[in-house]
């Protein structure tokens, strides 16, 4: 590989899709549930394309636009308009689909991220609103099915397209982009960032030049990835095919290829020769917008911390390493994790070496997500209290968190960790309860004449020499024993 | 008289003074359409059984005197643009055949609200592009003021319904003069609306951009009190406008004294029969006599509105008439062997040849590298006509003209020649890329045919068209003309 990168540069630019959450639908108020709705029970005239319906704009879906515009620090245009992108296929109930052409609601904005600490930014295109389409379902391979279905309920359901400047230059910049991109989308909570399902989906175009050109080469569309390692896999296996194509005098065509993940490798799926004429115009049934100043400010108040400024404080309020801070805020659910850990008491070194290390490794291995755990910050925030204070070794530590992970209530396993790290025996209680009363004369002198409160006080100050491990019940009954 | 050849206002009386049923006009209307049907081919469905069950709730209505309206009980045809739940709407077309609609357009919602009668679905031209009703995906449509003419088109079925006594009124649609030319080659009155005073949804699109539902009646009462029941924004089309809807009967009868009323030069075209010339200059005299004045004005971008409106209208077209693909609804081709084999096959069996005309106009527009040249030099042409319109609107409040510049041609005349025929619609088509409202009404016969007189008044002020043209009516007797087929009957 180090050979074929002094060669060449890899460019990449990627288009990612991502559905926005609304309730309702892009141009109607059908239900935007597909994943679960029974075939079609979701559409109405509008989304079925029927003669004569008309599509009405969902506001809320522009605002989410606008709203990730804004997070990915575009312009916001005051004119925008749909336009129709016109192409036959029969998931395409009207034949053309109410997309943007010339004025999208966003452009020219950027997205920084990092990759192993050394900073990276890629510049946004646009960020654009159109319509999905509906789902097929072919009888057995496609070539060969001889019927299909379709499904509409997915069929005007809000659809972002942010795409990016040619900037990348790797397949590594490529996955973090899309990984930050994801968690800004979900910060925003505009999209759930659910790849599998298809609600975030990622096209590359990939090509390659002689180093130091300025010049772009033949670009590759690759389609059908879906997760970062499948991004990731498929750039690096079109660089090589790319390369050995080039180096072998050959010339790379325009086209469009699919990724076989199973496979691991890409096939072509068409050429640009029969590439479509999408034959753009404005969309006649919805008059332009304009996208008021006042709106697009009360948009922006409204965004929440997005996660590069998060991790520059959490660096300078929590003494963290960015590495670590650029980790803990790569999703929202996980900051927020790290956070309430902290506000309940939790160190922050040890909180955020828990939750990158242990706990990641755990989620890793199940495939989920910090929220999907029974862990809670609470039960992180007792566990560090523990080992803090001595009572729990690192390796008793590690043994409970693996027990509390594994258990659907982490409160017990908890609980074992916090008996066995308490001194209950008589004999080491013996040399605390001296020194307690040996330093507290007056108070001792205060029960004996009847106060009640003073002995709570002395045993306060027990467990306060014990660090919290002493446990209370002995030291009433040894206090009591020694002062009469 | 029979009840059939009243007009809304006097049959609306006699309904409410309980002297007719509506069940009997319903009668009356459908016994017509059984008398002279087969001769006009006005409809393309008769709902019979929905008529008569809508005259019956409206009886009901009558008699408890709850909520009666100007349209309550009153006998009313549809153009086959129009959707109607439940009730087979093609559009003229054959790749429509078998669809019924789920849901009303929002129209027809309005009329039914108002207790209106529905009598079926009128022929027209298919999906509304053709300016004789010779390209109904059915069969051709007879005027009722000589069955070997056209009736014009596209909302044909609509008005020889209207002038043989088979509707009391009707709605038609106008995308480049669809309502106003049939209206004056049958004798009747036709608004087209201004773009955005009447919803759009469910009316089966042509060209989205320049659609118009309007009414066709007998007089120009009858076309205002339409007017008002089905205009008004609607929140189901985004391109309707906000705009309040004035009161057109209060402000009808306040005459044309001391207004000022322009001649556009421009439209007293070249091909204009001298008959009809005559009949127009004719009715400009009259209302100079009823005190307005008159003055020649000039668009002088009219003679670039008709290539504009073959862009524009297409191209728009060609997107909207991309769902009719076999795959979902209406006409299916049989024997395709894949996807592609079906979309053709079905598009090649269900449209007629001047849709298939449209649509390849429209996706040359539209094609990459003839854009510039074409959709956008159109839309460029449309703002100088809407400019012009604006600039005779500072001089005069309303312009006139002729509606078509001939009678109605015999059937047959024009089919070979596509461009003959377009220039039918050379002085309706400005109204629709101008974006203001226009209406015909009758000025007279030209050897025994009827001729319109256009009145264009500026954007929202459908009250001055109606006004203008109530004056000119009410100072004569043309309108009461009847056709050979509706005066038989009497
Ligand atoms: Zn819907």
């Amino acid at each position: 590989m180090s050979a074929i990168a002094t060669k060449y540069e890899v460019v990449v630019g990627l288009e990612v899709h991502a559905q926005v959450l609304t309730q309702s639908k892009m141009f109607c108020g059908c239900s935007t549930d597909y994943l679960t709705a029974p075939p079609n029970a979701n559409t109405c005239p509008v989304c079925l394309g029927l003669p004569g319906s008309l599509p009405v704009i969902n506001r809320r879906a522009v605002e989410a636009t606008i709203r990730t515009a804004l997070a990915l620090n575009c312009e916001i245009p005051e004119f925008s308009k749909f336009d129709r992108k016109n192409y036959f296929y029969p998931d395409l109930p009207k034949g053309y689909q109410i997309s943007q052409y010339d004025l999208p609601f966003s452009r020219r904005g950027h997205l920084d991220f990092d990759v192993r600490g050394a900073p990276c930014r890629c510049g946004i295109t646009r960020v654009h609103l159109e319509e999905d389409t509906g789902k097929l379902l072919h009888e057995g391979a496609i070539h060969e099915a001889q019927s299909s279905l379709v499904n509409f309920n997915r069929s005007g359901v809000p659809l972002m397209e942010i795409v990016s400047e040619p900037d990348l230059r790797s397949a590594d910049e490529a996955r973090e982009y899309v990984m930050r991109l994801r968690a800004i989308l979900q910060y925003i909570g505009v999209n759930n960032g659910d790849m599998e399902s298809g609600q975030l989906r990622c096209d590359a175009n990939v090509s390659l030049r002689p180093a130091g050109s300025s010049e772009l080469g033949t670009k590759v569309e690759v389609k059908n990835m879906n997760s970062f390692r499948a991004i990731h896999r498929a750039i690096e296996y079109e660089v090589v095919r790319q390369t050995e194509v080039l180096d072998s005098g050959g010339r790379l065509t325009q086209e469009t290829r699919g990724w076989n993940d199973a496979r691991g490798l890409t096939v072509s799926q068409r050429t640009k020769e029969f590439a479509e004429d999408y034959r753009y115009f404005p969309e006649p049934d919805l008059p332009p917008l304009d996208v008021s100043r006042h709106w697009v400010e009360e948009i922006r108040a409204g965004l929440p911390e997005l996660p590069a400024a998060r991790r520059e404080r959490f660096v300078a309020a929590y003494g963290l390493t960015p590495y670590d801070a650029s980790l803990l805020t790569s999703t929202r659910p996980m900051a927020e994790f790290f956070e309430e850990t902290v506000r309940l008491g939790g160190p922050a070194k040890a909180s955020a070496n828990w939750i990158l290390g242990d706990f990641s490794r755990l989620l890793n291995a199940d495939h989920k997500e910090i929220q999907e755990s029974s862990i809670k910050p609470t039960h992180l925030q007792q566990l560090l209290h523990l080992v803090e204070t001595g009572g729990l070794s690192g390796k008793m530590a590690k043994q409970t968190f693996d027990a509390m992970y594994h258990a659907p209530d982490p409160a017990p396993a908890l609980a074992e960790a916090k008996g066995s790290s308490q001194i209950s025996g008589d004999a080491e209680l013996a040399g605390l309860v001296d020194q307690v009363i040996a330093e507290n004369a007056k108070s001792v002198a205060d029960f004996k004449a009847g106060k009640e409160q003073a002995l709570k006080f002395l045993i306060g100050q027990a467990m306060k020499l014990s660090r919290g491990r002493a446990n209370p019940q002995r030291l009433d009954a040894l206090l009591r024993e020694k002062i009469v | 008289m029979k009840l059939f050849h009243r007009t809304i206002r006097d049959l609306h009386q006699m309904l409410r003074d309980r002297e007719i049923s509506s069940v009997e006009l319903t009668q009356s209307v459908l016994d017509q359409i059984q008398a002279v049907g087969d001769r006009t081919k006005a409809y393309l469905l008769v709902t019979k059984e929905l008529a008569l069950r809508q005259a019956h709730a409206a009886d009901e209505r009558l008699r408890s005197k709850r909520d009666v309206r100007p349209l309550t009980g009153i006998p009313i045809a549809l153009k086959d643009v129009l959707c109607v739940k439940e009730v087979a709407s093609t559009a003229g077309s054959k790749i429509l055949k078998g669809f019924t609609p789920p849901y009303s357009a929002t129209v027809v919602e309005r009329l039914e609200a108002e207790g209106a009668v529905f009598l079926g679905k009128t022929n027209c031209d298919e999906f509304a592009m053709g300016s004789s009703n010779e390209n109904s995906g059915y069969w051709p449509v007879h005027n009722p003021w000589g069955l070997d003419r056209v009736p014009g088109g596209s909302s044909g079925g609509s008005a020889a319904a209207v002038a043989s006594g088979e509707a009391i009124a009707a709605l038609g649609s106008d995308t480049g003069g669809s309502i106003r030319q049939p209206a004056a080659l049958t004798g009747i009155v036709g608004l087209k609306p201004t773009y955005g005073r009447v919803s759009r949804y469910g009316l089966i699109a042509f060209a989205s951009s320049l659609d118009q539902i309007g009414p066709m009646t007998r007089d120009v009462v009858d076309s205002a009190l339409l007017l008002q029941a089905i205009a008004g924004h609607d929140p189901r089309d985004s391109t309707s406008s906000p705009k309040p809807v004035p009161d057109y009967l209060a402000t009808l009868g306040d005459g044309v004294k001391g207004m000022r009323l322009g001649v556009p030069k421009e439209y007293f075209v070249a091909g204009m029969e001298p008959a009809v010339e005559q009949s127009i200059r004719d009715a400009i005299r009259l209302l100079e006599q009823q005190g307005a004045s008159i003055e020649e004005v000039s668009l002088p971008h009219s003679d670039v509105a008709l290539p504009a409106y073959y862009i524009i209208a297409p191209a728009e077209a060609s997107s909207n008439l991309a769902r009719y693909d076999g795959v979902r609804y209406g006409y299916q081709a049989e024997g395709a062997r894949n996807l592609i084999e079906e979309y053709m096959l079905t598009r090649q069996q269900g449209f007629g040849a001047e849709v298939k005309r449209r649509i390849m106009l429209g996706t040359y527009a539209l094609s990459s590298g003839y854009y510039d040249a074409y959709y956008l030099q159109a839309q460029k042409v449309r703002t100088l006509i809407i400019d012009d319109f604006k600039r005779a609107f500072t001089k005069v409040d309303a312009l006139l003209g002729a509606t078509s510049p001939t009678v109605a041609f015999p059937l047959g005349a024009k089919t070979q020649d596509p461009v003959a025929m377009y220039l039918n619609d050379i002085i309706t088509i400005p109204a629709n890329l101008g974006n203001v409202c226009a209406i015909s009404v009758p000025c007279g016969l030209a050897d025994g045919l009827p001729v319109g007189l256009q009145v264009i008044a500026p954007g929202f002020r459908e009250d001055l068209a109606l006004r203008i043209a109530f004056a000119f009516e009410a100072a004569t007797e043309f309108h009461k003309a009847q056709s050979p087929l509706m005066g038989a009957a009497a």
